[in-house]
């Protein structure tokens, strides 16, 4: 019998397990052969522990839990003999990673077997330490580790260089330990060292400043020739790739020059002459000498200013965004959003090539293009590509058109030349992808509407028109109704055309059917909804001729399952039939809606009661889904924010329209409001108020959707419990107290800060939101402080927060640590300051780019995005 | 956290490496996984359905990248497997390509025409056979000839330990008959 023979039998499992026609069976197979495994490890038997482990491998492979495998990895480590050894750090490597606390007993047999006198063994345990060991494995064996570096074997040097390169990823500190050890490697010529020797170069001079002025100064001239000497090597059949020696030495030589060149004028001339050469003379017709291209690329545009090589470096990119290669278009794609940041009108040239990237087949490709097409957008060309884009939007697959429509808005947002054609663009991609728009971008347009006097009619006009076709597209519906209910005059009767317009011929029928139509279409969300509820009391004004069909239709909403449907109807009747002396100055048009101070809430809204708000999803029973309810918190949480700030009283609205208002406007009267901040989401649905905008009214909070939202749950545990209504109704006031009370800790933030910058919300996300403010040191113009909020949107705790930041060469980044690396759940935050130093203050805007590392239940998230809504003149 | 954030590396985030081997077949089934980044084994499950779902799914033609998660996958279909290596961002994706099909030359080379069956009996020898070729997700060797080399020196070792085995027991057995 051979002990070690173990490929019959596991040769004889994996047969079996294959053989295996379905799930369950092999589920049966894999639980056998566990408890055989289980058995034997009892049994203790060193003879069978090379051929379980082997085993145990294979059904880690297939996804089967094998942790009581691992304690036979480190048996197997600790046994004398090389095969025993080679496949427990295999087993070690594949079932262990370095969060388990099992591997911290590894330490003392990695110990050994690095100081072993056979070279493989050396060998398995610098790749087993430089795969998965922990810092703390790292702190105790890095002097090991360090004097491998100079083995006497280069297979063991190189192995040594990259678990060097570990270590010092895992324990910064140890970098300038590894210094000396690095530069030798330089100099070799054995080319698996020499690879790992610049890897591990390359990995120092990021983490350590030191190390980077030592290699900077002492070597950046060997690495130049070193570079010269393999791209003029004769053929090598060894290291030969496509007619290239060795495009991976390549690479890593140009990759470490690329950060001995950056910030470094002296560095980055002595390597100008190669670098021309690398980028003129490389092979492009195969993979291999583009990826040198590429990386020859990269290190052009990061070290100091040489518009020579710059161009060529264009030209490059250009070369490659017209390959036929997908891969190569796709990398071009990717670098040239780098590239825009030097040379904008070079980048500009290729538009049209990039434009028709949009539309490709390829998702990669697309949103690549998509990414790099808004980055090109200015107010030259906004108009034209804007019009690509919406024209693509119609066609476009269902599954971009929520990338493209937002991209479009965010464009049009930002470049609009006028209002009119804002209003336009805006129509287009509500008519194409309104399912797909956010909230904000649509409360948004109504506000420009607002603004916007002698276009009302014109785009009262459109939206009747657009609606016709589109009805289900819900934001253009609700843009739409809140139109009609505050111009619907204009509409029936053909105001303020523009020379553009042909007349229509609307009826006041026509007008409220279209209204009717979105509040009876069983699809609508519950916005939709209670908007249309207040266009047809704001249309029983405008239309007195019809008033009694208008009656009607709110009348219906009597039997809605939603209690602040069925309230308002009955109320909304009441100031139909009962109270038509005041019902004309109660739903006048709404005042115009203030641009500046909505784009500062917009851009700085206090999200503490979102999530507070966010219930979990339910189903209502009428087939109104719960997906709406999300969409709404939104809107919901700018509501209740408003709250806060309202000043009023009592107001004869509120005495003609609450039911228990009064407690809640008592709760908001207590809170101090140093400011009567309008909120406009809130004027925008409520009915208009004879009052100043200024002073938001509590009544038209009760109006406004958000209080549905938040009631709609409670009613339906009203109605499914078939308690009487008014009791539910009490038990929403006893919810819009605790929204308040969640709110009151955070009094108007814009009163503290510095009025020069408002604060941006630099990332939302369904789970996390990042505010930044801004502050100048004085007599310090290009420095800005940063203080970056970040707030848990979830109903879970983060922890391991981390936030790391990422800014193109002109701009300066400084990160102080954290005010916590824990977010607790629903509101929870942190704080942490930036300093960015902008060396083109005044020319250029900042702009960041971050990821967001945490964990949520264990598992690892990750968040990024880019700000580019940083103010102006920061 | 006790990282360096910042980085003014022109958009570079620090740590560039492959952070995931993945090799799976046509059907779906897992011929291979190696971390070089920590994942727990509940998050290595999700990642290996996440991205074997998206790469199955992808056309023949397209471009061998996904951004996936705020990293990308570099992946190339050889026959029936479809190997896969996970890099951050600023990577250089071409480069990866090549490593792959290093690896593959390797393979090649070592199993002499290498198909799937190789890799499902031989799974052991696929896995040494990239240890040789990357370290901490980092490119140990460009020479196939050497990562050979290597791998051969350690199976002879292998195979005089076997053998000096079997005579030990050959020995008992005389000796007990």
């Amino acid at each position: 019998m051979n002990p070690f023979s173990s490929s019959t039998r596991l040769r004889d499992m994996i047969r079996s397990i294959r053989a295996c026609k379905t799930a369950a069976e092999e589920r049966g197979v894999v639980r056998k052969e566990c408890a055989d495994i289980r058995a034997s490890i009892n049994e203790n038997d060193p003879h069978d522990r090379h051929r379980n482990l082997a085993k145990l491998m294979f059904i880690h492979m297939l996804g089967y839990p094998t942790h009581f495998g691992q304690m036979e990895c480190l048996k197997l480590i600790a046994s004398p003999g090389f095969p025993e050894k080679r496949i427990g750090y295999l087993g070690l490597m594949l079932l262990l990673d370095e969060r388990q606390e099992v591997l911290m007993l590894v330490t003392n047999s990695l110990k050994q077997d690095l100081n072993h006198t056979n070279q493989y063994v050396v060998g398995l345990a610098l790749c087993a330490l430089g795969n998965i060991c922990s810092a703390e494995m790292a702190r105790d064996l890095a002097p090991e580790v360090e004097r491998l570096i100079q083995f006497r074997d280069p297979n063991i040097r190189k192995k040594a260089a990259l678990c060097s390169t570990r270590i010092v990823r895992k324990v910064p500190d140890l970098a300038e330990n590894f210094i000396n050890a690095a530069s030798s490697l330089l100099k070799e010529k054995h080319h698996g060292v020499l690879i790992t020797g610049v890897q591990l170069c390359y990995e120092l001079c990021t983490i350590n400043d030191e190390a980077l002025e030592f290699f900077r100064k002492k070597c950046t001239e060997g690495l130049i020739k070193t570079l010269r000497d393999i791209t003029n090597s004769a053929y090598q059949p060894e290291y030969d790739v496509a007619g290239i020696t060795d495009p991976f030495l390549h690479i890593r030589l140009l990759k470490v020059l690329r950060v001995l060149g950056h910030g470094d004028a002296n560095a980055s001339d002595l390597m100008t002459d190669i670098l021309a050469q690398v980028a003129t003379k490389t092979e492009s017709n195969k993979n291999a000498g583009n990826a040198i291209l590429y990386e020859c690329v990269e290190t052009i545009m990061a070290i100091e200013d040489t518009s020579s090589l710059r161009v060529l470096a264009i030209n490059i990119l250009g070369r490659f965004l017209s390959n036929r290669d997908n891969n190569i278009r796709y990398v071009a794609l990717n670098m040239l959003m780098k590239a825009i940041a030097f040379d904008d009108q070079a980048v500009q040239r290729h538009r049209v090539t990039i434009l028709e990237c949009v539309k490709d087949p390829d998702a990669s490709i697309r949103k690549r293009a998509l990414e790099l097409v808004s980055l090109l957008v200015n107010e030259n060309n906004v108009k034209q590509l804007t019009k690509e884009l919406i024209d693509y939007l119609e066609i476009s697959d269902e599954d971009f058109k929520e990338d493209l429509s937002a991209k479009i808005c965010s464009i049009v947002e930002k470049f609009s030349p006028e209002k009119i054609w804002y209003i336009d663009q805006m129509l287009k991609v509500l008519s194409e992808a309104g399912k797909f728009v956010k909230d904000d971008v649509w409360h948004a347009l109504i506000v420009v509407i607002s603004n916007a006097s002698e276009l009302h009619g014109y785009t009262v006009r459109a939206l009747y028109k657009a609606v016709l076709t589109y009805s289900e597209q819900e934001t253009l519906v609700r843009v739409a109704i809140w139109c009609i209910g505050e111009y619907g005059d204009l509409l029936v009767n053909n105001v303020g055309m523009l020379g553009i317009e042909d007349p229509i011929t609307v009826t006041e029928c026509d007008a409220v059917d279209v209204v009717e139509d979105a509040i009876t279409r069983h699809n609508s969300d519950m916005t939709t909804k209670a908007m249309a509820l207040v266009a047809l009391l704001k249309l029983s004004s405008r239309f007195p001729s019809i008033s009694e069909r208008i009656k009607d239709v709110i009348l219906k909403q009597k039997g809605s399952l939603l209690l602040e449907m069925q309230q308002r109807a009955i109320e909304f009747n009441s100031i139909v039939e009962r109270h038509k002396n005041i019902r004309s100055s109660l739903v006048e048009r709404m005042p115009v809606l203030d641009e500046a101070t909505f784009n500062v809430r917009r851009a700085g809204s206090l999200p503490a009661s979102v999530s507070t708000m966010a219930k979990p999803s339910v189903s209502i029973p009428n087939g109104v889904s719960a997906a709406p309810l999300v969409d709404l918190l939104d809107l919901g949480s700018d509501d209740i924010l408003a709250a806060p700030s309202s000043s009023s009283g009592a107001d004869f609205l509120q005495d003609l329209l609450s039911v228990d208002l009064g407690s809640s406007s008592a709760q908001s009267g207590a809170t101090p409001a140093p400011k009567a901040g309008t909120d406009l989401l809130l004027d925008i649905l409520s009915i208009g108020t004879p009052s100043p905008a200024q002073n938001s009214t509590s009544a038209i909070d009760l109006l406004s959707t958000a209080d549905m939202n938040n009631n709609s749950s409670t009613a339906l545990d009203a109605l499914s419990s078939s308690a009487p209504p008014h009791i539910a109704t009490t038990a929403s006031a006893g919810g819009m107290f605790d929204l308040l009370d969640g709110l009151s800790p955070s009094p108007s933030k814009e009163a503290t800060n510095g009025p020069a910058y408002p604060p941006i919300v630099a990332y939302e996300s369904s789970s996390l939101k990042i505010e930044f403010t801004f502050s100048k040191p004085s007599g310090n113009p290009q420095t800005t402080n940063v203080e970056a909020t970040f707030i848990n949107l979830s109903p879970d705790t983060f922890t391991d927060f981390v936030f790391q930041a990422a800014v193109p060469k002109f701009l300066q980044l400084h990160l102080d640590p954290a005010s916590s690396n824990t977010l607790p759940a629903s509101g929870g935050k942190v704080t942490q300051n930036l300093r960015v130093t902008n060396s083109q203050h005044g020319k250029k805007s900042l702009v960041m780019r971050m990821r967001i590392g945490y964990k949520v239940n264990g598992k690892d998230v990750l968040e990024e995005g880019q700000i580019n809504n940083f103010p102006r003149g920061l | 956290g006790t990282d360096d954030h910042s980085s003014d590396l022109f958009w570079e985030s620090r740590i560039n490496m492959i952070h995931f081997v993945l090799l799976v077949s046509r059907q779906g089934k897992v011929r291979l996984t190696k971390w070089y980044s920590p994942y727990t084994q509940k998050e290595r499950s999700k990642v290996i359905r996440e991205l074997s779902g998206v790469i199955l799914n992808r056309g023949p033609k397209l471009c061998n990248f996904i951004e996936w998660r705020g990293y990308k996958v570099v992946y190339k279909r050889y026959a029936s497997l479809y190997f896969c290596m996970c890099i951050d961002e600023a990577d250089n994706e071409l480069e990866v390509l090549e490593i792959i099909h290093h690896y593959v030359e390797i393979l090649d080379r070592y199993f002499g025409s290498v198909c799937e069956l190789d890799l499902i009996f031989n799974f052991h020898k696929a896995y040494y056979i990239l240890d040789e070729l990357l370290i901490a997700g980092e490119l140990q060797e460009s020479s196939k000839k050497t990562v050979a080399r290597i791998i051969s020196a350690q199976d002879q070792l292998v195979e005089a330990a076997k053998e000096e085995a079997s005579s030990i027991s050959n020995i008992i057995a005389q000796a007990t008959k």
